[in-house]
């Protein structure tokens, strides 16, 4: 009889074991990111172009390139995946199309990020002949961002009772009328962080822009779509790995820049999440 | 233009009809993406077959300046990593989900979540970064290595790239366990911990096993991370200290060398084989983890 509660505290210990080896390496991580970059950061950082091959000087082309791939990759990702999230909860049926077109979203978020960038190489490259640019760059990252965005909204649109859309059909809206006045507005919270949950996957991406936008050094701003842009995340690689002599310092300084920005819209989803959740009176 | 107000009825039954297209289309859009995926990989890989002979595609060797493309090394490197990775994951991730569906006190599940969450957002280049400025200097120094940049290295901080996919999946899975099996084992005397372990868990086993599928393929298809800290030589992996030294996969080779190479070279087009072989393992790899998820939902199971 006493055996038995001995193996079962021996048991949860294992279990409490096992979420602090997965918890505390994360913590590791971000505090020591954060202890040896903050000397790194200061306004000049932020806001100038990077000097003597980059090891001198700021980010700002790093930031206003990643933040531009952002814009890009919304514009492009919010209305197709929405749109198909639409699609999947208010008009499809339960037929082998529905299924093929789920098991399509299943593998697209399974696709390797570096696959996407190859992908995006042979298309909008080379294919289509926009060239490294913004422009091809977005593309590839909102067909990547795509099954995050779907997911994420069809969930959120199919919380929505089906109650508002009887009320609706029955005071003489149509389908479409219903959808967009009480069904979307319903389930915008839940679409919204969605959106910036994958919009932070796509700021924090490197591969699939490797072959499609990055630019390895330039010290200017793009002037369209069409230019090359510095990014985030592939400047983090070229000055840790392409560039000898590089001060540790401005290493560590940029990978601050990404976490913080990518955590900080990790924060902005979940308090969306959270404030929403509970306010919603159904 | 027509009198809007005298089409009224004609004018919205048109609105509504072509807004209806338009979603159905965008409905479709992801089977689009991904046959159009797999077209431009094959477009661009395919000549590869006809380019190189097969005995050099499928040799030891992958030393494109002097024009041998043997993928067995990559391939090799790819799923050492990736094994080693998941048997890593599998313990922590399993045990955590446990922990958190099961054991722990609310205000545990309150820090956990969100942890796991941020631990998700993390951009696989920090973790990189991170690897090779922290990990692999200690690792270096403590097991005695000849370079911290290793396998293992790659293994370790993959596994933890995979985590938040196995965790989230597994939590899931345990959620869907009925709540009367847990009474009707408790009922009969049976502890917490024996509950869990010879009811709970073999009632997930599938949605666990689907959980580890996804992981394996997010393992498989990661790069940056991959390619900062293995060492990337490309080496056949097969003696037995391999694991505690340089490796290289299939997407830190294309990543690495698709910058460099010139358009329409056998070496380019070989890159585009590697992007093809990847496509098809992940795609088998995610079948295989839906049609366990379709299984279920159609069951009923996963409710």
């Amino acid at each position: 009889m006493k055996r038995r509660y001995w193996v079962q505290r021996l048991g949860f210990g294992l279990l409490a074991l096992a979420a602090l080896v997965v918890v505390i390496p994360i913590l590791i991580v971000i505090i020591s990111i954060v202890l040896r970059g903050m000397s790194a950061i200061s306004w000049e950082f932020l806001t100038e172009m990077p000097r003597d091959g980059m090891k001198a000087g700021g980010i700002f082309p790093a930031i206003v390139g990643t933040t531009l791939l952002m814009i890009g990759t919304a514009v492009v990702a919010i209305p197709v995946g929405v749109g198909s999230a639409i699609y999947l909860s208010e008009y499809a049926g339960d037929n082998l199309f529905t299924r093929s077109i789920r098991l399509a979203i299943i593998n697209l978020a399974g696709i390797p990020s570096v696959v996407y960038g190859l992908f995006g190489l042979g298309l909008f490259v080379i294919f289509l002949q926009f060239g490294t640019s913004i422009l091809a760059g977005s593309l590839t990252l909102a067909i990547m961002t795509l099954p995050v965005i779907i997911s994420a909204s069809e969930e959120a649109l199919r919380a929505v009772p089906t109650e508002f859309r009887t009320v609706s059909a029955s005071l003489g809206g149509t389908k479409w009328q219903g959808t967009r006045k009480i069904v979307l507005p319903q389930a915008l919270p839940g679409i919204i962080t969605g959106v910036i949950l994958g919009l932070l996957r796509a700021a924090g991406e490197t591969a699939p822009i490797l072959f499609t936008v990055a630019a390895f050094y330039l010290p200017r701003l793009p002037e369209s779509v069409f230019d090359q842009t510095m990014a985030l995340p592939y400047h983090l690689y070229v000055i840790s790995t392409q560039v000898p002599g590089m001060p540790l310092e401005i290493q560590y300084g940029t990978a601050l820049v990404l976490l913080v920005l990518v955590l900080s819209l990790n924060l902005i989803a979940t308090i969306i999440r959270s404030y929403f959740r509970r306010r919603r009176q159904w | 233009m027509v009198d809007m107000k005298g089409n009224d009825q004609f004018y919205r039954k048109w609105v509504e009809f072509s807004i209806e297209s338009l979603i159905r289309v965008l409905g479709f859009s992801s089977i689009g993406f991904v046959i159009l995926i797999f077209l431009f990989l094959m477009r661009e890989g395919l000549i590869a077959l006809l380019d190189v002979p097969w005995s050099n595609l499928l040799g030891t060797r992958w030393y494109p300046i002097l024009e041998y493309y043997g993928v067995l090394p990559l391939l090799l490197g790819s799923i050492l990593v990736t094994l080693v990775a998941i048997l890593i994951a599998l313990p922590l991730s399993v045990g955590t989900a446990v922990f958190i569906r099961e054991v722990a006190p609310g205000w545990t599940r309150e820090i956990l979540k969100p942890m796991i969450e941020v631990m998700a957002g993390i951009p696989s280049v920090v973790l990189g970064f991170f690897g090779m400025t922290l990990l692999a200097p200690l690792l270096h120094r403590y097991l005695g290595l000849a370079t911290g940049l290793t396998a293992f290295t790659g293994a370790l901080i993959l596994a933890y790239m995979a985590l938040p996919t196995i965790i989230s999946v597994a939590e899931d899975a345990l959620d869907a366990v009925p709540k009367s099996y847990r009474d009707a084992s408790l009922a009969m005397g049976a502890t917490q911990w024996q509950t869990i372990w010879r009811v709970v868990i073999p009632a997930a086993r599938s949605g666990i096993l689907t959980a580890i599928m996804l992981g394996l393929g997010r393992a498989i298809g990661e790069t940056m991370l991959v390619m900062m800290v293995t060492g990337n030589a490309a080496r056949m992996p097969i003696t037995i200290d391999s694991l505690f030294r340089p490796v290289r996969t299939m997407t830190a080779t294309i990543a690495a060398e698709m910058g460099e190479v010139a358009q329409g070279s056998s070496h380019y087009h070989v890159l585009f084989a590697l992007g093809i072989i990847l496509f098809l393992m992940t795609f088998l790899i995610n079948l295989t983890a839906a049609t366990t998820i379709f299984r279920k939902r159609r069951k009923g199971g996963l409710r």
